[in-house]
């Protein structure tokens, strides 16, 4: 048996994945139940102790979740992942495991407009104080460090303009500061920037995007890349110190580099209850094993789409970050060389209204939230994600009143381009 | 040997050759990590020892303790040792005096002897440090895949259902270079940027 390193396409195909050893099913069975038969009352004791491996409730842990964790753990290079319900559910569990009331984490201000609002409303209310720097000033970051900071939380590819950010000058700030760098990568996906390869700690993901792909299915996911030493200088007394729900067990001393992975199951998702369904991520895998194919085409429709938007009269600006006139293209050759992502944002130059009709007269293009679906989306961020910002924050945050954001899908290229034409047109 | 990070295929070799496994600090209490290792290693069917001064005249699972590697009184292939890295070296010694010596020593997860090891592999002997058995074997037979923890390896065939006392295959196709730890490199990149 000799050891090889398969390809990414391959791991999105097998990665997790084995025939069922009960029935001999090749797909990965979607096992629709709530918990699990213990052999006898030692081995139930042994799982709820955490000394053995196995099935106990599926708000825990579930076999059809267990292969997608695998698959993208495998995808993103760390150590163990674990699936939750939404992409929202895996911010709260990782900053849970990170921070005590009166704590603080650094984020950058270009977010997803829902993290925003959740990082500076419902995470106040738990007593965890959210500090904002500016991506496009790694300086910032150094300057909001202080003794309580315990994470700091960056989007590799930042909503909604798709902006690149600079992830191995982030980390930098990070280890100084000797605190973890949480990285969302949903926009990129592992397919086109694997943020542990730059110095990521922590990769969160919304599975209901680019992973899943289809926009049929919610989930969440935590990837541990196993790098951070949890157990100095008592930081992170949910891993160095002895638990209490575990008999006092210390997770980092029992689980090593994947003891994070550990925590978030059984501190955050055992103790908080977002479990993803089993049914959910039977679908979100059988999206993953088609993500390289799909990104691809995603990239290259957007590229197609953002250099004719750019020669269009009635638009303003675009910031595609793979034109090559972008402010961040060369982050974007340095972090993404196969492709910017598939979502980005363009002004118009007739402003809120035109943006209105825009979107009202186009065809192909669904008006919803969401992006990384098969479809080509549209929406316009001033009014509907990032409408609870105030102005300047939508300005600050790249969602201005003048700007459209587009997910562009994997249709024909030609025919996105007539239907922004026709649109754009009259 | 690089200790930085093990090919699967050395850490296969060793769980697919070994039969007998001696395990220094060994604990009775079953919250500690060194007691539900030793239950595992015994449920797939290894030979287990445990070692103990503290209690002699005990037994663990049924295997009774001995107070020390000279008190087993017949070969044995591996000595796993569950101790801090400033008591690995009189224990590796130890070993060294055995007749015949061991093919195996293991330091557990978070014990690390450079110094030990070097004495240990000049003997021949083969050395792992800073891992623990339990999970590459659950690894290696993605047994631990229960977990969503990344077993590196991938396999098209249909499995057995693991029961007790069962040995399970470990003969599966790594992934990611085929190392015990896939942190090793983004962490090894980390400390070269600072």
């Amino acid at each position: 048996m000799s050891d090889r390193l398969p390809g990414f396409s391959t791991l999105a195909v097998h990665a997790g994945a084995q025939p069922d050893p009960t029935t001999g099913a090749r797909a990965t069975p979607i096992y629709q139940t709530t918990s699990f038969v213990f052999n006898d009352a030692d081995h139930a004791a042994s799982l709820f102790g955490l000394q053995a491996f196995g099935n106990i409730y599926t708000r825990i842990g579930n076999p059809t979740n267990a292969v997608l964790e695998e698959r993208v753990a495998a995808l993103e290079g760390g150590t163990a992942a674990l699936a939750v319900a939404s992409g929202h559910a895996a911010q709260v569990v990782v900053l849970q495991q990170l921070l005590q009331p009166g704590d603080e984490f650094i984020a950058a201000r270009k977010l997803y407009g829902g993290s925003i609002n959740q990082f500076t409303h419902a995470f106040k209310s738990f007593g965890w104080n959210v500090v904002w720097a500016d991506p496009d000033d790694i300086a910032s970051f150094e300057r909001a460090v202080t003794p309580r900071t315990k994470a700091i939380f960056i989007e590799s590819i930042a909503n909604p303009a798709g902006s690149i950010t600079d992830i191995e000058a982030i980390s930098t700030v990070a280890r100084k500061a000797g605190v973890p760098l949480i990285v969302d990568n949903t926009l990129a996906s592992p397919y086109l920037i694997r943020p542990i390869d730059h110095g990521a700690d922590i990769v969160v993901h919304s599975l209901t995007k680019f992973l899943g792909g289809h926009g049929n299915s919610l989930g969440g996911i935590i990837v541990d890349a196993g790098t951070f030493d949890w157990s100095t200088g008592g930081k992170y007394p949910m891993l160095s110190e002895p638990r209490p729900e575990y008999h006092g067990i210390r997770l980092q001393e029992t689980f090593g580099n994947f003891a994070f992975a550990i925590a978030c199951r059984v501190l955050g998702l055992r103790d908080l209850g977002p479990a993803l369904s089993p049914f959910n991520a039977f679908m979100i895998l059988t999206g993953i094993e088609t993500l390289p194919l799909r990104m691809q085409k995603h990239c290259d429709n957007a590229k197609a789409v953002a250099e004719f938007l750019a020669g269009h009269p009635a638009v303003a600006s675009v910031n595609y970050a793979g034109l090559a006139s972008d402010k961040y293209n060369q982050l974007a050759r340095k972090y993404a060389p196969r492709g910017a992502g598939a979502v980005f944002t363009f002004s118009l130059k007739g402003g809120y209204d035109a943006g209105v009709s825009l979107v009202s007269k186009l065809q192909l293009f669904s008006h919803l939230a969401n992006v990384g679906d098969t479809r080509s989306l549209v929406i316009h961020p001033a009014s509907t994600t990032h409408s609870q910002l105030d102005d300047a924050a939508k300005v600050k945050s790249g969602a201005g009143p003048d700007v459209v954001r587009l997910s562009v899908g994997i249709e024909d290229k030609e025919d996105l381009i007539a239907d922004l034409e026709q649109a754009l047109g009259a | 040997m690089n200790h930085d990070a093990y090919p699967d295929i050395y850490i296969r070799g060793i769980l697919n050759s070994v039969k007998s496994i001696a395990m220094v600090g060994a604990s009775p209490v079953n919250v500690r990590p060194s007691y539900f290792a030793f239950k595992y290693l015994a449920q797939r069917g290894y030979d287990m020892i445990p070692v103990n001064p503290g209690h002699v005249g005990k037994d663990l699972l049924g295997k009774p303790f001995v107070a020390s590697l000279s008190d087993i009184g017949r070969p044995v292939d591996m000595i796993d040792i569950f101790r801090n890295s400033s008591h690995i070296m009189p224990v590796v010694e130890e070993a060294l005096t055995l007749d015949p010596l061991p093919k195996v020593i293991w330091m557990q997860l978070g014990a690390r002897d450079d110094a030990a090891a070097a004495k240990a592999e000049a003997a021949g002997i083969k050395v792992v440090m800073n891992r623990c058995p339990k999970i590459e074997y659950g690894r290696l037979s993605s047994e631990i895949s229960w977990m969503g923890v990344n077993s590196r390896t991938l396999s098209s065939k249909r499995p057995p259902a693991p029961t007790q006392g069962m040995r399970l295959s470990l003969n599966r196709m790594s992934v990611g270079g085929g190392e015990t730890a896939a942190s090793d490199r983004a962490a090894k990149n980390k400390s070269e940027q600072s």
